[in-house]
């Protein structure tokens, strides 16, 4: 079994799973027993300034995205930082790192964007013994119409000038957390990078609001006949989060800042695909309100496992593996050249494939007699649509052509030298037209 | 050419060999990767989950679902097997319908349980395929075990013990281990000699070693095991079979169930094993199920089952009982044997009708006669030749806490031993925790 000890900023916990700030971590007796579940680490539910804690509503403050089978796949939320007094959070904080001190324990911050506001909070955290601090800038509801939360997070300024009082006011690890709500999520991180800090973890929630309620025209969750935007996780917004984590761990302005991945893990694979993203280690949220704190069993022997299987003996062997990968569209290869395959012997013959092609694609599975369902090659361009909408694994697969063989559609030759669309003859601005 | 259904008397192959192959194949064929997935889908991982109470061995099923979903079988079958070291038969073998799957929240919902054992199989298998043996033997102790009896609690507890680094010696009197899994267990139930090819994985461990043909009682003394050993695990099952007390039990043609379906099980060629055209089998327990479909499967014409309590008082569960019915054979309930009639051999079963009368079952006085040239008896397995300084409890071994005798140093478990349903995961749940306490106890 490979060793999932994972050293993120000078700080060690047994496995790269951490849990997010949020309401898993929000009291001393939830994080012992996320401890006790195995639990690599947590953020502690975000801290407010000294004085009289925010309050949340008292009616429903969640709303979700099911699939198939009632499963979550989508959760969003229009709960505050923490409701309960500074000082209670930062006693059971101490009180919890001295009893794990094998574990991570980061306190997650907002408070107001005034240097008198950090420099007040971050000693009395430092007291706690917590390995390192999260600043919360990612908040999307609630906290940024106070000024915080995501409104700080979508002016880079702003995180530049926060960071720097809190590595002024701070000498362990300073974290940023970014929020998903912006267009380039670049800035912020280079932003964060450029103010001190010793990593960013992303994403927070996405604006959403999940539905409406047709009888009484509320958006859910529907406080009173009325409902507010809310933050949107879950294994729904994986796909959005890797792809900014991919933009950051790509970007020569923040090329090798830490990244801690969060946003809709909830096995171990999804987990080793952001670390291969770029990621030193994961959060995680959702799945452990969905599923309870047992799930991190699954994912640490599941990934410990995969690791035997690629001969990894630590997490750091695999971060950021495939961000060479990850590249602009301009280079994609565009002599690569693949066709659509069915599989006869594993058709179940549900014609899903054959609406998707001859509806919305390009006219290129033919429906024989008996259901038969075929590709066409002289119309396949290889889209993966059909692919993608077959319910059976597997059935139809890409396969690539081999250099010089000739593509019924084209009627060209295929050729095994790598050319992009920065040389393509279309292309007006072609670098090298040969 | 096959004999067909119709011809009398206890004759081989009635049935074609393809019939035969047909008959005798997977009850509950082995998932396919994306039935398992869509399977493992259903469960909700549910918090201190009702299955994981209900099993007799408490294997975190949840956690081994979800590693199901999450690509890693491998690690389910770690999940599984580090509870329960023989769960690949127990996922053929567990009544899993008044186990697991009875509690599971589908099944009170929907009628439709997450189909628990089928994944388990499912686990187990690609572990056991891949011919990984994944624990390790702790550093030796240099105590040593005495194991009498290599059935599912001997097995369980000897593994358990080598892991803890113990030497185990296992002594069985039959000349293969296994006990009722090799003897015993349905052949359709444990297809393609799973039961040796799992004993063979399971001595992996290393620091077992097995001696067959030796018996507790011809040869070997539970003193002379004491003294040899520094610890001794006593799992010999029922070897006896209960008298049924009907006249005419003698005849040829009445024979013990449990020898019925170990000859059927030990059989090179199905084909060659005789069975009676009207064949009648008494009791109501899984042995009686198993020895009326085995009969069925191998060609009888006629097949019942008499028992002398009704439906709900069976030992089979419903499951069995209908799967016994799906095969075409008959249940018939409050009757029970008067005598066996026939010149040299049986030809009819006179059965007498009963009825509860102060909570006591009586014959009614009312009879009935079958024609049945095979009658199976299977009205419950004894314990036979224990030592004389074993205290009992009723007809089984005392014990106290995890398997302790009334002798030191002597520790019990599986069918032998008072307590628990005769089931093969209970067997196996007691010969682990005996292990732990035997390794207690050694270590102390
Ligand atoms: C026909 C039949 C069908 C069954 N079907 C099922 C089923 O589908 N599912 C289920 O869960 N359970 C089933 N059972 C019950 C299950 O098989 C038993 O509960 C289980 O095998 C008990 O395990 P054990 O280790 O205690 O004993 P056994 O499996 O009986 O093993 C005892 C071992 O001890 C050996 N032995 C006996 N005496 C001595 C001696 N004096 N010296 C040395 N060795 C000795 C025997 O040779 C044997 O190998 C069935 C039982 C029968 C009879
Ligand atoms: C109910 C709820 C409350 C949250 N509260 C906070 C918070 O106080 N501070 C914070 O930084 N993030 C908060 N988050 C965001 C999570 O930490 C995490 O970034 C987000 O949920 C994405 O991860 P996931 O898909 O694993 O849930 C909250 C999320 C939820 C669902
Ligand atoms: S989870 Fe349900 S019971 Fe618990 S606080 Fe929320 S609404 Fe109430």
């Amino acid at each position: 079994m490979a060793d999932l000890t994972t050293d993120f900023l000078g700080i060690t916990s047994p496995n790269p799973f951490w849990l997010a700030s949020a309401p898993p971590t929000d009291k001393e007796y939830n994080v012992r027993r996320a401890f006790e579940a195995g639990w690599g680490g947590v953020v502690w539910k975000t801290l407010g300034a000294e004085g009289p804690p925010v309050v949340n509503v008292n009616g429903p403050r969640y709303g979700a995205i099911y699939g198939a089978d009632r499963r979550l796949l989508g959760l969003n939320n229009i709960e505050l930082i923490t409701d309960r007094p500074l000082e209670v959070n930062l006693e059971e904080m101490a009180r919890v790192k001295a009893d794990y001190p094998d574990r991570a324990l980061i306190a997650s911050i907002m408070v107001p964007c005034e240097e008198g506001a950090w420099k007040a909070i971050l000693p009395r955290v430092a007291e706690t013994g917590a390995d390192g601090i999260e600043l919360n800038f990612g908040c999307p509801h609630g906290m940024s119409e106070r000024g915080m939360g995501s409104a700080v997070g979508q002016v880079p300024e702003y995180i530049e000038m926060v960071t720097r009082w809190c590595k002024k006011y701070y000498d362990r690890p300073v974290i940023v957390k970014l929020t998903p709500n912006i267009t380039d999520v670049r800035k912020p991180a280079a932003a964060a990078k450029n103010g001190g800090a010793d990593a960013v973890s992303l994403i927070n929630t996405i604006n959403s609001i999940t539905s409406v309620n047709l009888d009484t025209m509320s958006p859910e969750p529907s406080i009173d006949g009325k409902g507010s935007h809310g933050g949107y996780c879950g294994p729904a917004v994986k796909p959005i989060a890797m792809s900014m984590v991919s933009e950051i761990a790509r970007n020569p302005d923040t090329l090798g800042l830490p990244i801690s991945g969060i946003g809709g893990i909830t096995t171990w694979r999804d987990a080793a695909e952001f670390i291969s993203l770029g990621c030193g280690n994961v959060q995680v949220c959702t799945a452990a309100m969905t599923y309870g704190f047992k799930i991190v069993e699954e994912m640490a022997t599941g990934l410990s496992k995969w690791m035997d299987e690629k001969g990894h003996t630590n997490v750091r062997d695999f971060v950021g593996q495939a961000v060479p990968n990850v590249t602009d569209w301009q280079y994609l290869n565009l002599n690569y050249i693949a066709k659509a395959k069915i599989d006869q012997d594993q058709c179940i013959k549900c014609g899903r494939c054959y609406a998707a092609c001859e509806d919305t694609s390009h006219q290129a599975i033919s429906m024989g007699a008996d259901r038969v369902f075929e590709v066409i090659d002289e119309e396949c361009v290889a889209c993966n649509l059909c692919v993608d909408v077959c319910p059976v694994e597997d059935c139809i697969t890409m396969e690539q052509m081999q250099p010089g063989a000739v593509d019924p559609r084209t009627g060209k030759r295929v050729e095994e030298t790598y050319a992009n669309w920065t040389m393509h003859p279309n292309n007006p601005m072609a670098k090298a037209a040969e | 050419m096959a004999h067909g259904q119709t011809a009398p008397g206890i004759l081989a192959g009635r049935l074609s060999s393809e019939e035969i192959e047909t008959n005798f194949s997977d009850l509950h064929p082995p998932y396919a990767p994306h039935e398992a997935a869509v399977a493992a889908d259903r469960c909700y991982f549910c918090h201190d989950a009702p299955c994981v109470t209900a099993c007799p061995t408490d294997i975190d099923i949840p956690l081994f679902i979800r590693q199901i979903q999450g690509g890693n079988p491998e690690g389910a079958a770690e999940t599984i097997l580090s509870q329960n070291i023989l769960g690949g038969m127990c996922a053929r073998v567990c009544p899993t319908e008044t186990l697991c799957e009875e509690v599971c929240v589908r099944e009170v919902a929907e009628g439709k349980p997450v189909e628990i054992g089928r994944l388990q199989r499912f686990a187990t298998d690609v572990l056991m395929g891949s011919g990984e043996h994944p624990f390790m033997r702790a550093e030796d102790t240099g105590k040593r075990v005495a194991v009498v009896g290599a059935g599912p609690a001997g097995l369980a507890c000897a593994h358990r013990l080598a892991m803890l680094g113990h030497q185990v010696t296992i002594y069985d009197a039959n000349s293969k281990p296994g006990g009722l899994n090799e003897y015993g267990i349905a052949a359709y139930k444990a297809t393609n000699d799973f039961a040796q090819a799992e004993v063979d994985w399971l001595l992996r461990i290393g620091g077992i070693s097995v001696e067959c043909n030796a018996a507790l009682g011809n040869g070997l003394t539970l003193e002379g095991l004491r003294e040899a050993f520094d610890a001794v695990f006593l799992a010999v099952g029922l070897a006896g079979v209960n008298a049924l007390r009907a006249q005419g039990e003698d005849k040829p043609g009445v024979h013990h169930a449990v020898d019925f379906i170990s000859e059927v099980r030990q059989a090179d060629d199905l084909l060659k094993h005789p069975v009676g055209r009207h064949v009648v089998v008494i009791g109501g327990g899984m042995t009686a199920i198993d020895a009326a479909v085995k009969s069925k499967l191998l060609g009888a014409e006629h097949v019942t089952v008499a028992y002398r309590r009704g439906a709900s008082a069976m030992g089979a569960s419903k499951f069995e009982q209908d799967l016994a019915t799906s095969k075409g054979v008959k249940l018939m309930f409050n009757v029970q044997p008067r005598q066996v009639h026939g010149e040299d051999a049986a030809t009819e079963i006179e059965l007498e009708y009963t009825a509860s009368v102060d909570g006591t079952l009586q014959g009614t006085g009312e009879s009935v006669r079958l024609p049945a040239d095979q009658v199976l008896k299977a009205i419950g397995q004894r314990l036979e030749g224990v030592p004389d300084a074993l205290h009992l409890n009723g007809n089984k071994i005392a014990v106290i806490g995890a398997g302790r005798t009334s002798v030191e140093g002597v520790w019990a478990g599986g069918d032998c031993a008072a307590g628990g349903e005769d089931l093969t995961v209970t067997a196996v749940a007691e010969g682990r925790d005996a292990a732990m306490d035997i390794d207690a106890v050694l270590r102390a």
